[in-house]
């Protein structure tokens, strides 16, 4: 125990790295934009006047604070611990992935880029994006594997809406994955004018930090409302992990607090033995999308196909801080599968009148998992990263219900 | 002398070609290049996400990849290649991760053992030289270094510390096989770095035709072409061999008089 840090909260170092984690893994063409990236991050940090636009449009735009949400009926079913939610699903847009989009093009809109890219899987993030982009009048480029193209119709329609170009990605499988490596395909050939906003932890310093940074708003607001809400820190909190920015998001705030437990959920697909998403419980360290981090990869290194219900947690890898905090154990990481993910989706809406996406219903099936073992004076928040509209088809499908 | 000492000590410039390993029959693709005249040989190591790579080299590592190649596969193809060609330099080039997955003390070894005389990885640059370049180096095999467009003059000392065998100037900041860059800038940008090393400058990244290559060779030490050859191997699959020596010889011939016509 003697190597761990005095703090959990000081990475990373300034080469951006979590331990053996992070760093700046990219192409030689990129690495001065990076650069020039941290540079302008560390003067936004420096200035009030940033900080003091970022909180208006979360408190005005996004509509923040979020609610923390004491469900009493599904913490009297459970039997055990008192269960918190907090309520990322009310932001603007649906989910936690707003909070990171105001930040990152306020920094385009600093460092004077005129052009907004992103990556997206199930499409939340394109959606945050395009609507960020909207909102400041910037031309928007969203690419998006193909295959989630086609099943992600509705936010394909509401991203074009906003504006936003939407590129279906036909390289690779076709997924979030080779979305992202269009994106950054993309932004190599166009550096001098673009902007390209990473949705999660992950990539090349400093997105990790700086997204971590941005979403940290979650813990912050949770620490300040369970104090109010019940005089002290919670026992225990949970969030469900891809990338991982809810996560860490809500995270950050209390690794430092020792008393807190915390648990990340990864989405264990058809189980560890069969397909999944579960970098950590099945994957091992390696480099890809500007990282070194746990990914799911095959003896030579060669990246294998994620899976999971949730498109949003459909990727082979995990922002490099969870990778960190797994190593050193100050976050345990537990999986879920999507059968449990599927009853508990359904278990909160019908207990709690929450339609929670899948993602979070993968935090919502450990809390079931674990509640019932604690004491009912112990406190639990569990991070209600985003809403479920977007996934009724995908619900409804693996029902067998016909809409 | 090293092979790329030797190589690049000739009179003339060189003619750098690049082909994926496992794509179509390689150990005849890669006597085709050598018998059409080819001074060095950039090996591609396939790779599920390649990310500076566009639709032609991409398509390239899936076809491989879909073929079944190993990181093995690509060392014996290497080592075989070496035994058949002791004079040629050879390069593998490609991504991180499968260059590190076993350590980079394994990679550097087997490089070393194969005949491998240098190293590209695309994703590496010199912040995180630590990952691969003092295996490479105590291995005895050059670390290629990669300049481009957005290579300021703060950055440059840094690219070309540790840096061996040749640099690589990739012209145009995007992916592989699709603009050109102008000349003018080409020029102004290998004379920039010739100013600032003693190493050979390649120059590649949308050179396509003899025509074009004819004229970055009249500036620099040696000129790199990739997709062109990807895409002769995707239209002829396993008997792309005497296409790939035709093609390299018009390249070739165009490339090593660049120099002569200019003078």
């Amino acid at each position: 125990m003697t190597d761990l840090p005095n703090s959990f909260r000081t990475g990373p170092d300034e080469r951006g790295h979590f331990g053996q984690f992070g760093g700046r893994y990219v192409a030689e063409t990129l690495m001065p934009l990076i650069l020039d990236l941290e540079r302008h991050y560390r003067a936004a940090q420096a200035d009030p006047a940033f900080k003091a636009e970022f909180d208006y449009l979360l408190k005005h735009y996004v509509g923040r604070p979020s609610p923390l949400w004491f469900a009493e009926r599904l913490t009297d079913h459970l039997g055990g611990a008192k269960i918190y939610l907090k309520r990322e699903d009310l932001n603007h847009t649906g989910a936690h992935k707003i909070n990171n989009c105001i930040g990152q093009i306020l920094l385009a809109k600093r460092m004077g880029k005129t052009k907004i890219i992103a990556e997206t899987g199930a499409g939340q993030h394109g959606v945050a994006t395009a609507t960020v982009a909207a909102l400041f009048g910037l031309p928007c480029t969203i690419f998006m594997g193909a295959v989630d193209v086609a099943r992600q119709q509705p936010n394909v329609f509401r991203m074009k809406l906003l504006g936003a170009e939407v590129v279906a990605v036909e390289s690779g499988a076709k997924t979030l994955k080779d979305a992202m490596n269009e994106a950054l395909r993309h932004w190599v050939a166009n550096v001098h004018d673009t902007f390209y906003i990473i949705g999660t932890v992950a990539g090349p310093h400093p997105y990790p930090e700086l997204v971590r940074d941005f979403q940290s708003v979650i813990g912050d607001e949770a620490k300040a409302q369970i104090l109010e809400a019940e005089g002290r820190l919670p026992d225990m909190l949970i969030a469900p992990v891809g990338g991982g920015s809810n996560a860490i998001g809500l995270f950050h705030p209390f690794l430092d607090d020792e008393s807190v437990e915390i648990v990340g959920v990864e989405a264990a697909g058809e189980g560890l033995d069969g397909k999944h998403a579960a970098s950590l419980a099945g994957g091992r360290p390696g480099i890809l999308h500007g990282n070194k981090t746990y990914l799911l990869q095959d003896e030579d290194g060669q990246i294998t196909e994620a899976h999971s219900i949730s498109a949003g947690l459909d990727y082979p890898g995990i922002g490099p801080e969870h990778s960190w905090l797994h190593e050193i154990g100050r976050v345990r990481y537990e999986p879920v599968t999507d059968a449990e993910a599927l009853a508990s989706f359904q278990k909160l809406t019908k207990l709690e009148g929450i339609i929670p996406a899948l993602e979070s219903a993968h935090a919502i099936a450990a809390a079931e998992r674990i509640a019932p073992t604690l004491g009912k004076d112990k406190v639990m928040i569990v991070n209600c990263s985003g809403r479920g509209d977007k996934d009724i088809f995908t619900v409804a499908d693996a029902l067998g219900v016909e809409l | 002398m090293t092979r790329f000492a030797a190589t690049f000590a000739k009179p003339r410039p060189a003619l750098v070609t690049f082909i994926t390993a496992g794509d179509g029959d390689t150990a005849a693709n890669l006597d085709a290049l050598v018998a059409g005249g080819a001074d060095v040989i950039e090996l591609g190591m396939p790779f599920t996400d390649p990310m500076a790579d566009g639709p032609a080299i991409q398509a390239a590592n899936l076809r491989s990849l879909a073929k079944g190649t190993t990181t093995a596969d690509t060392f014996a193809m290497a080592a075989a290649f070496r035994k058949r060609h002791p004079d040629t330099p050879l390069v593998l080039m490609g991504y991180a991760n499968p260059m590190t997955i076993r350590g980079a003390d394994w990679f550097a070894a087997e490089c070393a053992k194969a005949g491998v005389d240098g190293v590209i990885c695309v994703d590496i640059p010199s912040e995180e030289d630590a990952e691969i370049g003092p295996a490479l180096r105590a291995a005895g095999v050059d670390l290629i270094r990669l300049a481009t467009p957005t290579t300021d003059a703060a950055r440059l000392p840094d690219v070309l510390n540790g840096a061996g065998g040749f640099l690589y100037y990739v012209s145009v900041a995007g992916i592989t096989g699709l603009q050109q860059a102008a000349q003018a800038s080409i020029e102004d940008a290998v004379a920039r770095l010739k100013a600032a090393t003693d190493l050979p400058v390649a120059v590649g990244f949308g050179v396509r035709t003899p025509e074009q290559a004819a004229q970055i060779a009249k500036v620099a030490d040696g000129v790199v072409v990739g997709s062109a050859f990807i895409d002769i191997i995707a239209e002829h699959g396993d008997a792309a061999a005497p296409h790939v020596e035709a093609f390299t010889r018009t390249l070739a011939d165009a490339i090593h008089g660049a120099k002569e016509i200019a003078a």
